[in-house]
């Protein structure tokens, strides 16, 4: 089953691009990037169980924690694309993956839940309680998401890391946009996909 | 050429357990093509003694090689005789329906050059003397035993090993195949492994060797004529590589502080639970293992160093390597720690290589790559399943 980010994603990839997919679960975008466009793809991973199914599925996978940091893994520009889907939100230091990202690939794609998408607003502003949705489906004391953001925030941490968004387009659940979800990204995206680079100054 | 363990595994197919390869018997190919040693010595001939497991198919892409580490052998799974107390290094991977599956792969192993298990070694006649070689053995290298495994990859009909696999040393002598012979091997299995030994390593093989050369009844090697073997020296290298294999967890929880006898003695005798058990694995290794070629495995390990001919760039070395990689190490390995592993998985994807890593929580310390870990285990069997299925696919082509 596809995520309701990938396909956006898949059609911000060239063909035959290197592609490193940091959080990379079970490998299943890589495997969907592979077979939509053939990119010659490296996922990071540090669960177990996640590493031994992605190597079953005849992926390149290396076991590590993001947390850790990613520089010392790879050299600079070794890849077209780093992927960072639906796990930014559970980085300890998202700012320093963001960096680090960028300095191994000439382009990053992230997606994230939108903290600002309306049922979390409804649940945290009117029902006074940490949301808990689809996108976000566990309790507030145990949940690996601890660095939740909305668009606005994301885009003012870009500005001030000196990112630059190249892209970025939002869906609901069900992938589906509409004018209201482009009118107003911010309340009605329930996941946001960016394009980002480094800004040349 | 035959493999021996179908055979005998028809024979005394219901003695063997489930997952095992049974019965096994080692085989010795004569090699006549002479070695150029990297030490500039030449070995005109010499023999390897190796077992096989699992029957090589019609097409010879399905053999596997197994390289073994300082103290292993051949013998990596099976039993020799039904009374065996235990069986091949390395039987909890290697078996019909195990990680690395008889059922669909050649598995060969190797008794490496210098060894004292019936390959040409230390304990060997030399023809210029009509006596053993003894000290006189050529010093051997990694790459040294890779070209000699690569004349027996000929003799056995193979032109290309669907996988060579190895932890430790033998994890060395992948990366040399990937290296020497990039042609010859389809996927490199990098275990518990490090690109060159750090001064530690180092230092722990000049203790084990100083133990060796220092023992009276040494002879300058030529304890053999003297008809001693320098017993004691050959028990302290061991019970030193032990301590070295081991993490301190797991010495702690296998041992404790727990005293034989339940009370402290005050002397000198055995009196912890793991003063017997180093003395008993240092005992033991004396039988079975020769002092001499004990000095040649570790000089081996310690001038191992693919990257001292490029620049000292690992990146570089590996480049001629086509193989895929899966490198494989332990948490609680301190003698060839998980950072070694990240050194080697760095190099590979610097210079583009398709590389996997698995970093396995392990309390066992270096010994953990023998063990049947179940997430170890779960990484290889997957490895191994994709190796197998493309031979398949190839085989269908």
């Amino acid at each position: 089953m596809n995520r309701p980010d990938w396909d956006i994603v898949t059609g911000w990839i060239r063909e035959d691009a290197r592609v490193l997919d940091l959080g990379c679960g079970d490998g299943a975008l890589l495997r969907h990037l592979i077979a939509e466009r053939s990119v010659r793809g490296v996922g990071m991973e540090v669960d177990d169980e996640r590493v031994a199914r992605g190597v079953a599925a005849d992926l390149n996978v290396i076991q590590a924690d993001l947390d850790d940091g990613i520089r010392d893994w790879f050299e600079a520009r070794s890849f077209d694309y780093v992927v960072v889907s639906q796990t930014i939100q559970a980085i300890r230091h998202p700012e320093r993956l963001l960096g680090e990202m960028l300095d191994i690939a000439s382009e990053g794609i992230v997606t994230f839940p939108n903290m600002g998408y309306w049922r979390n607003r409804w649940q945290l502003g009117v029902q006074g309680m940490m949301p808990t949705t689809k996108a976000l489906p566990n309790p507030w004391y145990n949940t690996p998401n601890i660095h939740l953001c909305t668009l606005r925030d994301f885009e003012s941490l870009c500005e001030g890391l000196g990112i630059e968004i190249l892209d970025r387009a939002v869906v609901d659940q069900n992938r589906r946009s509409s004018p209201l979800l482009r009118a107003l990204p911010n309340w009605f995206g329930e996941h946001a996909i960016y394009r980002i680079r480094k800004r040349v100054v | 050429m035959s493999a021996s363990t179908t055979d005998n595994a028809a024979v005394h197919g219901a003695s063997a357990q489930p997952g095992s390869v049974g019965l096994v018997e080692p085989q010795t190919a004569r090699i006549d093509t002479p070695l150029l040693l990297d030490c500039g010595r030449r070995i005109e001939s010499y023999d390897l003694v190796y077992e096989t497991y699992g029957e090589l198919n019609e097409r010879a892409d399905n053999a596997v090689l197994i390289c073994h580490a300082l103290s292993g052998d051949h013998h990596a799974a099976g039993r020799h005789r039904p009374e065996d107390r235990k069986p091949g290094w390395w039987d909890t991977a290697i078996g019909p329906g195990k990680p690395i599956d008889t059922d669909r792969f050649f598995v060969v192993c190797v008794n490496n050059l210098g060894g004292c298990k019936g390959s040409t070694g230390p304990l060997s006649e030399n023809p210029e003397t009509g006596r053993p070689y003894g000290p006189d053995f050529p010093i051997l290298t990694v790459r040294d035993w890779v070209n000699s495994q690569h004349a027996l990859m000929r003799r056995l009909g193979i032109s290309r090993w669907a996988a060579v696999t190895g932890g430790s040393l033998g994890g060395m002598q992948v990366m040399q195949w990937a290296i020497s012979y990039p042609e010859a091997i389809a996927h490199a299995v990098v275990i518990a492994a490090a690109p060159k030994l750090s001064a530690q390593n180092i230092a722990f093989n000049e203790v084990a060797r100083q133990a060796i050369i220092t023992d009276p009844d040494f002879h300058d090697g030529r304890y053999a004529e003297h008809g001693v073997i320098p017993r004691r020296g050959l028990m302290l290298a061991r019970m030193l590589g032990h301590i070295t294999y081991l993490s301190d967890d797991a010495m702690r929880a296998k041992f404790g502080r727990e005293l034989r006898s339940g009370k402290v003695q005050y002397g000198f005798d055995v009196e912890f639970q793991v003063e017997s058990y180093l003395r008993y694995q240092g005992t033991s290794f004396v039988d079975r293992f020769d002092a001499n070629t004990y000095l040649l495995m570790t000089k081996a390990l310690d001038y191992f160093d693919p990257a001292a001919e490029a620049d000292d760039d690992l990146a570089t070395a590996l480049a001629p390597a086509t193989a895929r990689f899966l490198v494989v190490s332990f948490t609680s390995d301190w003698r060839f720690s998980p950072a070694r592993s990240r050194e080697i998985v760095r190099a590979l994807l610097a210079s583009g290589k398709s590389v996997s890593y698995a970093e396995v929580e392990a309390h066992q310390g270096h010994d953990a790559f023998l063990m049947p870990i179940p997430y170890y285990h779960q990484v290889l069997r997957g490895y191994f399943d994709n190796i197998a299925r493309d031979l398949t696919e190839e085989g269908r082509a």
